[in-house]
């Protein structure tokens, strides 16, 4: 029992080795640490006459941009986890030692999430500690920015879970690279390009607000801006200036399950299909 | 539940879509033995390997290893006493071979020291520190060999170990593999290399088209298959006639020359070969038994009718 205990960790830290020596950690921590800067001080200027924190508008800023970013990065980092494995041969290799199927998936998830881990703490983290320094400590908002942190890991996690699902499900490398492109513009840029020309072609009749806050919030990148808009204080007035999510709230327990289910539901069904694959 | 067998498949049946790989095997591998798996490609040699290894699971019948299914989940604890060298093995290319072989060891639950004796093992600690995609074809199957044996497995899998091996390593190789023999590992290697394997092997199991066509020891497949026993005598010069002419009585004579006489017998007859050359005195100066090879039984079986 022992044993089967220490395996996890041992594929996790593979996982991290494997992302550090071929610079994914530090190309992610770059990317996501000079965006943060960058949207911050650009977008620390048009606050206008709404009273708000530096740090609150970046939250706004930043929560658009992972909502895009961050579901791409995770599906890169996982959609070739399982079947980039059996192509190049070396999972006959690993089915053969002592570790059970799913400490295999859960031992590249727990990798892959320490991956996204550091690249979110240190990426937007150091954006935050300049932020904090430039407006000479004013620390206003910094709830809304550790939330919106922690929920940016956790709409990574959903799309790491997303990614091992088409990982189990492809025969080919190839095919997972396709479907994990169909699937971050299915879910991250056509689904509220519906979602928006169904309201307009609609016009209220039967898309009521409520079956409009349950569409957005079934999907887990809508759920993510839903937590990050309507959740905190000054930030929803923010983006009811803005126009994007006004008209009703959400609170913050709905999204953090949706995104919960997407890590859970897609984590359990890439366990069941492993487990009947065959070599 | 019998437990005098490591490994038994029973009436086992595998079978993608509508190929038949493996068609209605049944066989049994004792403990400590070198059992050898021969065919032609594409016999199904690597997937009842794979039945064996619970990588795949057989379509009907039963497959037992260490008296449980190993496709089983519950396997997976008792997978610390297999080891695996899978033809043609791949390993993750940016990796060192030391990185490696600790990281499988690590899986194995096999303390850090182990793999440092290994590599020295099979000859490969300088380049222990080198990335796996600098690793020659003879390079990587050493490593293959070494991840194999960690933790001295009871049961060890050997897929065509030899194939892109000169033959000083495949010297060293046999003898890694007699050593653990040694210890009390079964052996369950496949090979296409007969010659080499015949020395090894305990029992030989000749697989075509799926289906187990003979299994026995080298001597049980050559009385099966009838090849004959060849006798060689040689006399003094001038004298072979003579001795042809007295042992024709008893043994069927195949050639003779000026100074050598060639006999075949059966393979059950060879004893009684012997006691009529002892007979004949000083006239024999020397004899020479060949027993058939694992090369002619194979090719008898392989050409021969049936399935």
């Amino acid at each position: 029992m022992i044993r089967m205990l220490h395996t996890i960790p041992v594929l996790a830290a593979k996982e991290i080795r494997d992302g550090l020596r071929n610079r994914w950690v530090a190309a992610t921590i770059l990317l996501l640490g000079s965006l943060a800067l960058a949207l911050s001080f650009l977008g620390s200027a048009p606050t206008g006459e709404i009273k708000a924190g530096v740090l609150e508008v970046s939250v706004v800023s930043l929560t658009s941009l992972s909502m895009y970013l961050l579901p791409l990065i995770a599906l890169m980092l996982s959609f070739d986890a399982l079947v980039g494995e059996f192509e190049h041969g070396t999972m006959l290799l690993l089915l053969t030692y002592p570790v059970a199927r799913w400490q295999i998936v859960a031992g590249k998830f727990l990798g892959h999430t320490a991956i996204l881990l550091v690249a979110i703490m240190v990426g937007y983290g150091s954006a935050l500690g300049v932020l904090i320094l430039v407006g000479e400590g004013d620390t206003t908002g910094w709830q809304a920015y550790a939330a919106m942190m922690a929920s940016s890991l956790l709409l990574g996690c959903a799309f790491l879970a997303i990614g091992y699902l088409i990982s189990s499900l492809a025969r080919e490398r190839a095919v997972a690279t396709g479907a994990a492109v169909v699937i971050w513009l299915l879910l991250v840029v056509l689904y509220d390009l519906g979602l928006l020309s169904a309201l307009m072609i609609d016009e209220g009749k039967y898309i009521s607000e409520g079956l409009f806050s349950v569409l957005m919030l079934v999907n887990p990148a809508d759920a993510y801006r839903l937590f990050n808009f309507t959740g905190f204080g000054e930030v929803g007035r923010l983006v009811g200036a803005t126009g994007v999510g006004a008209g009703f709230e959400s609170g913050w327990v709905a999204p953090v399950i949706s995104m919960g289910l997407w890590v859970i539901i897609p984590f359990l069904v890439t366990v069941a299909r492993f487990h009947r694959r065959e070599l | 539940m019998n437990t005098a067998h490591v490994i038994e498949l029973r009436a086992v049946d595998k079978h993608y879509d509508k190929a038949v790989v493996v068609d209605g095997i049944d066989l049994q591998v004792d403990p400590g033995e070198c059992f050898v798996l021969v065919g032609h490609n594409g016999a199904g040699k690597t997937t009842i390997m794979k039945l064996m290894l619970g990588l795949t699971r057989p379509s009907t019948g039963q497959v037992l290893v260490l008296d449980e299914d190993p496709a089983s989940r519950m396997f997976a604890a008792r997978r610390q006493a297999l080891g695996y060298l899978p033809e043609s093995a791949s390993f993750y290319s940016n990796m060192t071979g030391l990185e490696l072989l600790g990281y499988y060891a690590h899986l194995k639950g096999v303390p850090k020291t182990e793999v440092d004796q290994r590599l020295q093992q099979v000859g490969l600690h300088a380049a222990a520190a080198r990335r796996l995609h600098t690793y020659s074809k003879g390079m990587r199957q050493r490593l293959g060999l070494a991840q194999a044996i960690l933790g001295a497995p009871r049961l060890l899998f050997l897929d065509e170990p030899t194939t892109g091996l000169d033959p000083l390593l495949r010297r060293d190789f046999y003898q890694i593999i007699s050593d653990l023999r040694a210890s009390g590992t079964t052996v369950v290697i496949s090979s296409h290399a007969l010659n080499e394997i015949e020395a090894q092997a305990d029992r030989i199991a000749v697989i075509k088209h799926g289906h187990l066509v003979a299994c026995g020891s080298l001597p049980d497949l050559g009385r099966q298959v009838g090849l004959p026993v060849r006798t060689r005598i040689a006399v003094a010069a001038g004298n072979a006639a003579r001795v042809a002419g007295q042992l024709a009585a008893h043994i069927k004579i195949d050639r003779v020359n000026d100074h050598s006489v060639d006999l075949i017998c059966p393979e059950d007859e060879k004893m009684s070969v012997l006691r009529h050359i002892a007979d004949l005195g000083d006239t024999v100066l020397d004899v020479s038994m060949t027993t058939p090879c694992l090369d002619e039984i194979y090719l008898h079986f392989m050409n021969g009718e049936g399935p």
